[in-house]
């Protein structure tokens, strides 16, 4: 057991990967002497060289554009972008190009491309460092999206992706990478595209993912003290969903919130709620909740902090959810 | 030292890659790092004795500006700044060189070019602070909202610049962008519409040497100003250090721009001497010797000697600005600090121009939901 930040988790999961495939590579801006604005490259050029962690030009629609031609001749690149905000330019290769080269060549050509995107705000940061774009991938068909919440699943599940044969957009909940956790690297971790019931509990089934499971689970525990009994699952495979995990549990509950930072028209919540609502209706007790950001562009900073589902809106939605 | 002397990055650069960025001997210039004014043969200067004073009184303002945000930055009251140190006469050069009615589209680092423009520091300092997203208007100062998502102005600078050929105005656009924006697509493509249509537009890059952690040499292969010949037009690097220079070169190259003689590229050849921002720490890529050579380049000290040596300025004159700039920082200090926050409910009012209904109920909601707290607390 070691005890790492999430951002540890990732920069000891990426090491590992690196050792084990040779041809794995890392790309980005500022991902190698810096080691990354977020330091999850820490060190990596240092030790494997500059062929291999590679500083790129400032241009992200570059940076995924190359990866793809890296895959093709037997690489698998890891794309970091710097911040969620910056990676439209690269929307064009990930949309048009990286999500249906597999499907274009009838099977021939495998895409092992990871990009990993810092995301969601509550950081205090200025426009376009708080974005929550993954609503826009898991709508994108050939794209596989995942989110982790800590530092155990950032370790394991980085590794797991960059061993995926598919595209795997990996989104990093960057308002979380200080936090700690002991880590066991010697386990066997859960599969990639599976949820995880991190709290069993019989009354309210809260979903998150990413940022916000921390924020469900401090909601569970308040909670406890009304004596409602939460089950918090993190979603971590936002597309596909892991909906064996999700319906299992609602089917018990009988109540559903999904949480999310992102803003909820079109969301990841609506999806679930969707699904929920077609898979499990006569168990349900109340419709499925969403606590979600707001439907506007993210606000100035200093109004993140209402604009961004927290405990409080989160035990209010419980509430809403068991009065029915 | 002149600016065509080389510098040395912190890496571990072979010889080869040195020698093809090396900085022009070509580079305009018109006053040396020591103050002396020299002559060039394209470009030339002539103020009156109180504009050349007022360049000065710019570069200081500008300064004190930043250096009082970097300071309230660190006290807490920002959450983030941009220093422009090192960049002050690329800015208040080219800005001052700027007709009133032409446009300039900045980054999120024009704090000299705003001043300029006169957009009130304290509106620069909301957006750092939290408190807003820019919020001025653009029409009103005649400069663009700070832009983050790097290389994305320049192509608004381009289409602004068209709207004037199809409006018949006679005015000219400036697109600020930085050397590790040169390298985005939305830059490259900028530059192909200018040239095709032939549009007033100067493309005004500020080669401060650094993108956060990237040298130079990891966007281009050639002197930046030489890329306008690929597209079709004409490119200059000028001496960014040197705001007579800026001055004279951007002030031709808009003169030739709203004369129909279409785009140009202004590379400023400059230096970042602070931190990429308050969250870098640059002591992890790059070396102190590189910044040691930049400050005996510094663009105020330089004309600072320029107005002693030709007596253009009294003691007394120094003596004013200074306390004028410690007004201003002083009031900046104050002004910011009693900053309100914004209402939570100002995030709906401009996410569209009519509020839909869906949205106007998700606000209202909210607002019942904020006030039943209030409602708590009074209980
Ligand atoms: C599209 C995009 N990608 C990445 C970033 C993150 N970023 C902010 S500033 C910067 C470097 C910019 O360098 P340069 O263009 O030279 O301008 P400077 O900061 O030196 O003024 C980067 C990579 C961004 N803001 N936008
Ligand atoms: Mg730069």
């Amino acid at each position: 057991m070691t005890i790492l930040t999430l951002a540890k988790g990732l920069n000891e999961g990426l090491r590992r990967a690196m050792e084990d495939d040779p041809k794995v590579v890392i790309m980005g801006e500022d991902v190698g002497k810096l080691g990354g604005v977020f330091r999850v490259t820490d060190g990596l050029q240092k030790d494997f060289g500059e062929d291999r962690v590679i500083d790129t030009p400032l241009a992200e629609s570059g940076i995924v554009g190359t990866a793809i031609g890296l895959a093709m001749r037997g690489f698998r690149p890891v794309c970091e972008i710097q911040f969620d905000g910056f990676v439209f330019p690269a929307f064009d290769q990930i949309v048009t190009q990286l999500a249906k080269m597999h499907n274009r060549s009838a099977g021939n050509v495998p895409m092992p491309v990871t990009i990993r995107i810092p995301f969601g705000g509550g950081i205090g940061a200025v426009e376009h460092h708080s974005e929550s774009p993954e609503a826009l991938f898991c709508h994108t068909a050939g794209l596989k999206v995942v989110a982790c919440s800590n530092s155990v699943d950032a370790y394991f599940m980085v590794q797991q992706a960059i061993a995926a044969d598919d595209p795997v957009i990996f989104f990093e909940p960057k308002r979380r990478y200080w936090e700690k956790a002991d880590v066991d690297t010697a386990r066997t971790p859960d599969a990639l595209h599976t949820a995880r019931v991190i709290r069993p509990g019989a009354d309210v089934t809260v979903l998150a993912y990413g940022p916000m499971v921390k924020t469900a689970m401090d909601a569970a525990t308040a909670a406890e003290a009304d004596g409602h009994d939460l089950e918090v699952i993190d979603l971590r495979t936002l597309s596909p969903l892991d909906m064996t995990t999700v319906l299992d549990s609602v089917r018990h509950t009988g109540r559903c919130v999904v949480v999310h930072e992102a803003p909820g028209n079109v969301g990841l919540g609506a999806e679930v709620a969707a699904r929920v609502t077609e898979d499990a209706f006569y168990s349900l007790e109340a419709p499925v909740l969403r606590v979600t950001g707001f439907d506007t562009p993210y606000p100035a900073s200093r109004l993140e902090e209402d604009y961004l589902p927290d405990l409080d809106r989160v035990l209010d939605a419980v509430d809403r959810s068991l009065a029915f | 030292m002149g600016i065509g002397d080389s510098f040395v990055t912190a890496g571990d650069l072979d010889a080869e890659r040195l020698t093809t960025i090396n900085p022009d001997p070509e580079s305009v210039q018109l006053l040396t790092p020591e103050g002396e004014r020299v002559e060039h043969p394209d470009y030339e200067i002539s103020l009156s004795d109180a504009e050349y004073c007022g360049l000065y009184r710019d570069l200081v303002m500008v300064r004190r500006i930043d250096v009082e945000a970097t300071a309230l930055q660190r006290q807490g009251e920002l959450g983030i700044w941009a220093s422009l140190l090192g960049q002050e006469a690329a800015q208040v050069g080219s800005g001052r060189a700027m007709a009133p009615d032409d446009m300039a589209f900045p980054t999120y680092r024009e704090h000299g070019v705003a001043w300029c423009r006169d957009v009130d520091p304290l509106v620069l300092l909301g957006l750092f602070r939290g408190t807003n997203l820019g919020g001025w208007d653009p029409r009103a100062h005649n400069f663009g909202l700070y832009t983050i998502v790097i290389g994305s102005q320049t192509l608004h600078a381009t289409g602004y610049a068209m709207g004037i050929q199809r409006d018949g105005g006679e005015n000219a656009v400036i697109a600020y962008f930085g050397d590790g924006a040169s390298s985005q697509g939305d830059v490259n493509e900028a530059f192909v519409y200018a040239a095709v249509y032939n549009a007033p537009v100067i493309f005004f890059c500020q080669n401060n040497q650094w993108a956060i952690s990237e040298p130079l040499d990891r966007q281009t292969r050639i002197p930046l100003y030489r890329r306008a010949s690929g597209f079709g037009f004409p490119g200059v690097r000028v001496d960014g250090n040197d705001v007579l220079a800026v001055y004279a070169v951007t002030k031709a190259a808009l003169d030739d721009a709203r004369s129909g003689q279409g785009p140009r590229l202004i590379e400023a050849y400059t230096y970042r001497m602070g931190a990429h921002t308050t969250s870098d720490d640059p002591t992890r890529y790059r070396l102190a010797a590189e910044l040691e050579a930049w400050r005996l380049k510094d663009p105020l000290e330089r004309m600072r000697s320029f107005l002693y040596k030709q007596q253009l300025a009294e003691k007394s004159f120094f003596d004013d600005l200074d306390a004028e700039a410690d007004d201003l920082a002083r009031n900046l200090r104050r002004a910011c600090r009693e900053m309100p926050d914004p209402r939570p409910l100002e995030m709906f009012a401009h996410a569209y121009s009519d509020t839909p209904p869906l949205l106007a109920e998700q606000r209202d909601r909210f607002g019942t939901y904020l006030g039943s707290f209030a409602e708590e607390v009074a209980r």
